[in-house]
């Protein structure tokens, strides 16, 4: 008797190991994303524990090369589908519904115990980061004569990150047009890590790492030429397009086929009515809530394709671009 | 009886001569699969401006395929790996084999070895979060990513490598020479080192080169706290991206397979190959040639 009962116990711990699911969502895709899908998926686990969602994080490249094989349902992107992989889903057959969920700004950080920044413009970022700059420009009074002869120490992301392609557009004209001699990383931590151990040190990523990492990094305001205000990247700045031009909206692509499926749908409906509150509580940027309810009609009616197939992503209204799809 | 005792023999030679062949034609292939890449590499970037050229930028706009960078920041980490460890791993053994009391020897060694037992990655966390906030205390121009960090931490995973194969080599010296050398009057540290270290030196030599390839080839420790910046310098206090930081970042990211950038892994993944084996080479040509001179 004694032997059953062990064994039943052990059948009924075992199973709960193997729970067999109803359904499985697929993501992956870009790190800045990340945070906000992976707070709206835990909340959906809570009320949907049958269905398995998993978010991955290999860069919005990497991300769109698993969609484009169909390994993933959804993937995260911190920029628009390029043109290569629209050309690619087209060979592959594959169809795509794209959704702004959030808007980031990108945040440029130094050192808390740098002293001489006080501010950068465009024009001083595109002499750090630009591609003739490779082995010229090392030294920090070569970006502003009064600032000391100290070695100029960057960290920025990886090549295959959504952030290296915004940030290159959006500073040296050109995506993914950038000086080598830096230290690239996918991994937004790692970047922290080093421009916060670093005094010399410069460093891009997503608003929302710097906000949770506010103790241990100091943000740069930007200006977009000479004349014009220094600007910091917050809430505010960020929604109103204030901060430029290193404001980006962020999306999830979802695979049309997968748009079929009841759970998915649940998914994405659920995404799109808890992206606001969660965005904020991640220290991103929530979007307009019309851009949302337009986002929502856009996946119920199934509409694929890129709405920046032909129009550039830096310094875009995204309510005016989706209204002018939507008629 | 007789013949099914043989029959099993027989099949117990294949097996065996099966199981070498793996380990064999696992290096083979390796071998193989490395040079077909390299040879794709090689068709569009010159061998010449490969090993001169002092910039190492394949995934970005100005593509440059100079591997001193990552090469000097592998040799870097290494050598301040060895430095550390040499010292410290030759003097343990020497301590456990002529001071040491047998139990204590007993003891000790386990517990040595265990810090062969650490899993890399958390070497790799202990030198980022730990070593060098420390070293930055004294050394405040240490960047939060440099190659003195991780080479030290690198230096303690390999201490056990060059004790434990140091102290066999010193078992093995015959008992006769140290009596010997007390005879003449030797006291314990002149017979430790000028007659036991000596006479064990193939081995000891032997033991370093070992660790000495192990530290080349070690990824984890500084691919988190070397840093990811391809760097031409010599300077311990710097951020420098080793070979197989590099091979680890582009495995990682999305670079297309079967494009150049691609192929780097390969040429790179090569260059570190031949040293390790000429390094492994050089061991076992010390280990013949020196090995039963006290028989």
């Amino acid at each position: 008797m004694y032997r059953f009962i062990s064994l039943a116990t052990m059948l009924l711990l075992f199973s709960s190991c193997f729970k067999s699911y109803e359904g499985k969502i697929n993501i992956d895709g870009s790190s800045t994303v990340y945070p906000l899908t992976e707070a709206v998926s835990e909340e959906f686990r809570d009320i949907r524990p049958q269905i398995r969602v998993t978010v991955g994080v290999s860069g919005t490249g990497g991300g769109f090369k698993k969609f484009l094989r169909s390994e993933t349902d959804i993937s995260n992107a911190s920029r628009p589908i390029s043109k290569s992989e629209i050309e690619l889903s087209k060979q592959n057959n594959i169809g795509f519904i794209e959704i702004p969920v959030s808007y980031d700004g990108l945040a440029v950080v130094i050192s808390p115990n740098n002293t001489f920044v006080d501010y950068l413009t465009v024009e001083e970022l595109h002499k750090m980061w630009a591609p003739e700059s490779q082995q010229k420009i090392t030294r920090w009074n070569q970006i502003r004569p009064e600032w000391p002869d100290a070695p100029l120490n960057l960290y920025g992301a990886g090549t295959s990150s959504g952030t290296y392609d915004y940030f290159t557009e959006a500073i040296n004209g050109k995506a993914k047009a950038s000086r080598g001699d830096y230290t690239a990383s996918e991994d937004d931590n790692v970047l922290v890590q080093g421009v916060s151990t670093d005094v010399n040190g410069l460093a891009y990523f997503g608003l929302a790492y710097y906000t949770e990492n506010k103790d241990k990094l100091k943000l740069v305001p930007i200006k977009v030429d000479e004349d014009s205000e220094a600007i910091y990247p917050t809430d505010e700045t960020v929604r109103t397009g204030a901060y430029q031009p290193l404001a980006r909206p962020e999306f999830i692509y979802i695979n049309v086929k997968s748009a079929e499926i009841p759970y998915v749908q649940d998914y994405v409906k659920f995404y799109l009515e808890n992206a606001a509150a969660l965005a904020e509580e991640i220290g991103s940027v929530a979007l307009p809530s019309e851009v949302y309810k337009l986002s929502y009609e856009r996946f119920k009616n199934k509409k694929t394709g890129s709405i920046f197939e032909n129009t550039s992503i830096v310094g875009a209204n995204l309510l005016n671009l989706l209204h002018e799809d939507a008629q | 009886m007789a013949k099914s005792s043989i029959k099993s023999e027989k099949f117990i030679e294949l097996l065996m001569i099966a199981c070498s062949l793996i380990s064999v034609l696992t290096t083979l292939g390796i071998i193989l699969v490395l040079s077909i890449d390299t040879i794709k590499f090689f068709a569009e970037v010159s061998f010449f401006s490969f090993i001169t050229d002092t910039q190492w930028t394949p995934l970005f706009a100005d593509k440059h395929f100079g591997i001193l960078p990552l090469l000097t920041g592998t040799i870097l980490t290494t050598i301040i790996a060895t430095i550390v460890a040499v010292p410290v791993g030759i003097s343990i053994a020497v301590y456990l084999n002529e001071y040491a009391s047998k139990k204590f020897t007993a003891a000790v060694k386990p517990i040595l070895e265990i810090l062969a037992a650490i899993p890399t990655v958390v070497y790799g966390f202990f030198a980022l979060q730990f070593v060098t906030p420390l070293l930055q205390t004294f050394i405040p121009s240490l960047s939060g990513f440099n190659a003195l960090s991780p080479g030290i931490v690198m230096g303690i995973m390999i201490i056990p490598y060059i004790t434990s194969l140091s102290e066999d080599a010193l078992r093995a010296v015959p008992k006769s020479l140290r009596e010997a050398s007390y005879g003449l009057g030797a006291n314990k540290l002149q017979t430790a080192f000028k007659v036991m270290v000596p006479a064990a030196s193939s081995g000891i030599i032997v033991s370093i080169i070992l660790a000495i390839s192990r530290a080349l080839g070690e990824t984890m420790i500084v691919a988190i706290a070397a840093g990811q910046q391809p760097n031409l310098t010599l300077n311990p206090l710097k951020s420098v991206e080793t070979i197989t930081t590099y091979i680890v970042q582009v495995s990682m990211g999305d670079v297309p397979q079967d494009s150049l950038e691609y192929r780097t892994i390969f040429a790179a993944g090569i260059t570190l190959f031949a040293f390790t084996f000429i390094l492994n080479n050089i061991s076992f040509w010390i280990q013949k040639k020196y090995q039963n001179r006290y028989d």
